[in-house]
């Protein structure tokens, strides 16, 4: 059950980062990206607003027919989000652990500017192997 | 708050480690060689500071990715979350939250590792050697939501029994969507 894209929002809901692990992920060019991960920031916001329930978190998972998309946000504003195929597991869980390799690869990169489209070869060599492990679960 | 101090000693097996007099000959370096550069102890206080706090924004977010920290309900919470777990995670030693409240609290260290073979000459009485660890916490907490103000109130170095930090809460930044037309 393979992952299909990560998308990395920054604070302003921006994205900073994208990568597709798996050939059936959505074919889309660069703006139309762009444009999907800013729209995915609002949404997630107006369902916190639409929620019920006071303090509630932000939308976090979304099911569909074709494909799943969980998504973490952390509490320094950043918003890591991953579409896979339906019924994939743990998803949460390889959220968490990109976050921990964007905060050893990224973040300790001296040259990375926080905030900043992100372009780390590290980072995306570990990624991969996320995926491809993940692809073995 | 046994369960944080665990938390802590979990997380610090998990992280890398470095040796620790590298580490503390390393910040002695930085130290004196921003005396130099700015021959004055006030300006390289500050910018020890200012070094810290760029630490800290980038420091955070390993803090809470590889601890699994969620959000604290209070300030208190936050002062032994720091003290505990990240004091603990980054430099081995856990710190003393004293004097605490909804808007401050200090740290008490026993142990400084980054002091660890210095002795304050003379000239330098006025210095605060550890004044990254402020910067540190400022752009940390910064990161989180909190403004705080952070000082170096007591030091070993300047004859204290402890080392102790103040932090001061100034504004917590809501983030909060406002609509702008009511």
């Amino acid at each position: 059950m393979p992952l299909l894209s990560l998308y990395i929002n920054n604070k302003a809901g921006g994205l900073i980062y994208h990568r597709d692990f798996a050939s059936h992920a959505a074919e889309l060019d660069v703006n139309e990206h762009l444009r999907l991960a800013s729209t995915f920031n609002g949404l997630a916001l107006i369902l916190k607003e639409l929620s019920p329930a006071k303090r509630s978190s932000k939308m976090e998972l979304l099911e569909a027919d074709s494909f799943v998309l969980q998504s973490f946000d952390t509490l320094t504003g950043l918003k890591f989000f991953v579409t896979a195929d339906p019924d994939s597991k743990k998803l949460d869980a390889v959220l968490r652990e990109v976050y921990e390799l964007y905060s050893d690869f990224v973040l300790k990169n001296p040259f990375y500017e926080t905030d900043m489209p992100i372009h780390c070869e590290r980072f995306d060599e570990k990624l991969i192997k996320l995926a491809e492990d993940y692809q073995r679960r | 708050m046994a369960h944080l101090r665990k938390t802590g000693d979990a997380v610090f097996s998990k992280v890398e480690k470095v040796n620790s007099e590298l580490f503390s000959l390393t910040y002695g370096a930085i130290v004196t060689q921003l005396l130099k550069d700015y021959e004055e102890v006030d300006a390289t206080n500050e910018q020890l500071e200012k070094m810290g706090y760029n630490i800290g924004i980038r420091l955070v977010d390993e803090f809470l990715a590889k601890a699994q920290i969620s959000s604290c309900q209070n300030f208190s919470e936050t002062a032994e979350v720091i003290a505990k777990v990240g004091f603990k995670m980054f430099l081995g030693v856990t710190a003393e939250v004293t004097n605490s409240n909804a808007s401050e609290f200090s740290l008490q260290l026993t142990d400084n590792p980054l002091a660890e073979f210095v002795e304050l000459p003379e000239q330098y009485s006025q210095l605060s050697y550890s004044n990254m660890l402020c910067g540190v916490l400022r752009g940390a907490l910064e990161m989180v939501q909190m403004r705080v103000e952070c000082t170096l109130t007591k030091d070993a170095l300047w004859g204290d029994d402890v080392t102790e930090l103040r932090v001061v809460l100034k504004e917590l930044m809501d983030e909060e969507y406002k609509d702008d037309d009511e």
